[in-house]
């Protein structure tokens, strides 16, 4: 079982990475982005399902936002047609903005949450979009053993 | 692309010093040039200033298309608009203007930008979609397995995604690999040669509002050459005078006339996509209309409605580029003679791994 973490700090002098669990894209709803809440096994001994469903369905909202295609995106749509699109290199669009409120979600996520479990996320912007990596650590004085079973665990999937 | 708060913890910097370093390359290393990700991507693509601006490696017609742009509109404004200011209006080079400014800006953000492009797996990635394919099959990896597919459901239609054997991603679904580019590109059009790149989810609204000025632009200089040429062989004088008097008229007459109909035909082309909410790439091979011999189906991405349709697609909001060009690739790459090398699971073997653990824990434990 893996030793109790403070911070992030912590993590990142005394842990050494063990495993990556990757969350993949739900298409269901089209090709909106949105990730599937399904909780997956390998994380099942180190967070509860709850505070990970939370924070997938916090995400998929957070996305949804950004794409949701209403009153202000219409008006952001014209404007740029008026201005041949080149309002997009002066301002910051709504997408973009959203982005950010979803990197200090993830951050606050990790530093509250995730951390403290020694588990990390990983922003989905940096993977394309396509999936949520959530990197598990390992306390270094047990790698050994962890690894070890993080082995076997990985031949038997 | 602006640089994220927060970065994922690089595996090197797990890598406290040990007690007794080896002599450690990293004040070597230090003044090493840190490279841009645009440098070290994998597509067929190129860049300019520095990774601003993508285009596909053959520009294809590019030069022939802004060459005839600009030539037709700079013969216009040089030779037709002065005599049709005198005789009809000012406002005709003001229409003018303004038709070929919208044209050349946007057939410039249709080419530099980047339309959609899918950055490839990582290797762990891979790998683990890897495993997940592999353990229903448990074939051997002595041929090449039949090409993997994944089913979803989406507005109560069965679409399949393919598995991209270059990205080593299933593709979402709309995204196509463009070969000519090596890139997945979401929701995938058409390469189009005469803009020299790919045509997709963030570049679609630019070669739309391209089209359609262009056509009105070739229909306007159309006219108002016709009109000039009639205008000069009044009087008795005949079209023949007219041609002679003013040369470039006859050229401008010939480009428009061969260009109206085509770009007519791919504005009205494209304003049916639009309205329908398809790509030129579902159309031609008739996903949803039956002709692949499948069962006639619907469009699962169509809203039902031609306004919410048109306003999706040409108003919605603008994705941001998935590949960070501007970002700077993680110094593990420079670091490679390092010898303490923690390296992702996936990559390597389990077993050094855990040997280096075992080393790495005792050399810590001095």
């Amino acid at each position: 079982m893996a030793t109790e973490f403070h911070n992030l700090q912590e993590l990142r002098h005394s842990a050494s990475l063990a495993n990556k669990v990757f969350i993949q894209r739900d298409y269901t709803d089209g090709t909106v982005c949105k990730f599937q809440t399904k909780f997956p096994s390998e994380l099942d001994s180190r967070i509860e399902r709850t505070l990970f469903e939370d924070t997938v369905k916090t995400l998929n909202n957070y996305y949804a936002e950004a794409e949701k295609i209403g009153g202000q995106s219409y008006l952001e749509g014209c404007l740029a047609c008026l201005t041949v699109y080149l309002i997009f290199l002066c301002i910051e669009t709504r997408y973009e903005k959203v982005l950010k409120k979803i990197s200090r979600y993830i951050q606050e996520q990790n530093e509250k949450v995730y951390a403290p479990r020694g588990l990390l996320i990983t922003d989905p912007i940096e993977r394309g979009m396509r999936v949520i990596e959530i990197s598990v650590y390992e306390d270094r004085g047990s790698s050994a053993s962890s690894s070890g079973s993080s082995t076997t665990s990985s031949s038997g999937r | 692309m602006k640089t994220r708060e927060y970065q994922q913890i690089d595996p090197q910097a797990l890598a406290t010093p040990t007690p007794t370093p080896p002599p450690r390359p990293l004040p070597e290393h230090k003044p090493r040039r840190a490279r841009r990700n645009w440098e070290v991507f994998p597509g067929k693509n190129r860049f300019f200033c520095d990774g601003r601006i993508v285009v596909a490696r053959q520009s294809g017609v590019l030069p022939l298309t802004l060459g005839l742009i600009l030539i037709t509109s700079g013969l216009f404004f040089i030779f037709d608009c002065p005599f049709l200011v005198k005789h009809l209006t000012s406002c005709i080079p003001a229409i003018g203007g303004v038709l070929f400014v919208f044209v050349i800006i946007s057939l410039l953000q249709t080419s530099f930008t980047d339309p959609g492009i899918l950055p490839r797996a990582t290797p762990e990635e891979a790998a683990d979609i890897e495993k997940q394919i592999d353990n229903p099959t448990g074939s051997s990896s002595s041929y090449r397995p039949p090409p993997r597919t994944k089913e979803v459901v989406i507005n109560q239609q069965v679409v399949k995604l393919k598995y991209c054997f270059t990205c080593k991603i299933f593709r979402p679904p709309r995204t196509s690999h463009c070969s000519l580019c090596d890139n997945c590109v979401e929701r995938f059009d058409h390469h189009c040669p005469w803009v020299g790149n790919c045509v997709g989810k963030r570049n679609y609204r630019f070669f739309y509002t391209f089209i359609v000025s262009l056509s009105f632009l070739t229909a306007f200089i159309f006219g108002c050459v016709t009109t000039h040429l009639a205008l000069r062989s009044q009087g008795g004088k005949g079209i023949v005078f007219a041609l002679q008097a003013s040369p470039a008229s006859a050229l401008e007459l010939v480009v428009c006339f061969f260009s109206v109909w085509s770009i007519l035909g791919l504005s009205g082309f494209h304003t049916y996509l639009v309205a329908s909410n398809l790509t030129t790439n579902e159309d031609i091979k008739g996903s949803w209309s039956g002709k692949s011999g499948n069962e006639v189906v619907g469009n699962p991405y169509s809203y039902n409605s031609i306004i919410k349709n048109c306003c999706s697609v040409l108003c919605g909001p603008m994705p941001p580029s998935l590949i960070d060009r501007r970002g700077f690739v993680p110094s593990d790459d420079s670091v490679q003679t390092s010898p303490v090398e923690i390296e992702l699971p996936a990559a390597k073997n389990d077993i050094n791994m855990e040997k280096d653990c075992l080393d790495f824990a005792l050399s810590c434990a001095g």
